[in-house]
């Protein structure tokens, strides 16, 4: 059971009370991209053991979106952050390195 | 017109640990947009009669009331008959402002759940810490009841006021029965 913070509405709830969308901060490639890019945009996902960033929604409670840091491993949950921005934020991801060092480089 | 009636025409449970009611018809008009933005919070102050509340807060006075529900989202509540009259209003004075507003009294059913185990009767459903220095009298959550989105709040103490949608308010008022059965108390608050 992850313990969730939502940074929109303050609430610290269990995970019931939210609702996972998948991986975060997928680069969005139009129409005019080409077949690859478009692939990747659609269904390439990381799936990896370990740190992974997610956006979630505040499904029954304020509704809104948020991104949010967890291991899938030990679903520990670093952090979540606002929905509105392309990468994660430069604190969140030090405290992952202090937490997790090397997990930028996946083995 | 057609006569307006309640999702469960003020269905009552009494047998139980803490006493389960439908409220009837309440007035709700879900206001959207800049929180901040002063006609926004002019207009909102005077449908409903009370302060714009804080974060995750819930001000009620006689029928009128007013819930923070998300950062860009208000619930004013006031008496069913008035909730058209109060919309119109509040379109009025928001003309030249960004906002939203909808009267959603038939869209909504509202509960009471009222005596000294209301507390473990809302426990047993929502996944909210409602011991009594967590959740105290004047905030709102909105959250989950068993299955069914819902929002709560408590007026004062030992009394639970909970709003769902109309769709479900049978299932919400059974769940709300069976958490309530006699001998069910848990004794933790």
């Amino acid at each position: 059971m992850l313990i969730v913070s939502c940074p929109n509405c303050g609430i610290t709830a269990e995970e019931t009370e939210f609702h996972a969308h998948g991986e975060a901060h997928i680069t969005r490639h139009a129409a005019d991209s080409s077949d690859d890019q478009m692939e990747t945009y659609l269904f390439m996902r990381k799936n990896p053991k370990g740190v992974h960033f997610e956006r979630w929604r505040h499904q029954n409670g304020c509704g809104k979106w948020f991104h949010m840091a967890r291991c899938t491993m030990t679903l520990e949950v670093f952090g979540t952050y606002s929905a509105q921005t392309y990468a994660p934020p430069e604190e969140l991801l030090a405290q992952i390195d202090a937490k997790r060092p090397g997990w930028r480089t996946p083995s | 017109m057609s006569e307006a009636v309640s999702a469960l025409k003020n269905a009552v449970y009494i047998a139980g640990i803490a006493e389960i009611s439908e409220m009837g018809a309440v007035g709700m008009i879900t206001l959207r947009g800049d929180l901040a933005a002063k006609p926004l919070q002019k207009a909102a102050v005077a449908a409903a009669g009370v302060n714009v509340p804080d974060q995750r807060q819930c001000l009620t006075e006689g029928t009128g009331g007013m819930a923070w529900m998300s950062p860009d989202e208000l619930l004013i509540m006031c008496a069913y008959d008035d909730a058209n009259a109060k919309l119109a209003d509040l379109r009025d004075k928001l003309a030249g402002t960004h906002a939203l507003a909808v009267n959603v009294s038939d869209a909504r059913a509202v509960f009471e759940v009222r005596g000294p185990k209301a507390r473990e009767v809302m426990a047993k459903l929502a996944p909210v810490d409602l011991a009594p220095a967590s959740f105290t009298p004047g905030m709102f959550r909105r959250t989950r009841i068993a299955q069914v989105p819902a929002a709560f709040w408590m007026p004062q103490e030992g009394v639970f006021r909970v709003v769902c949608f109309r769709s479900v308010a049978q299932y919400v008022f059974d769940v709300l029965c069976v958490a309530a059965q006699p001998g069910s108390e848990v004794g933790v608050f």
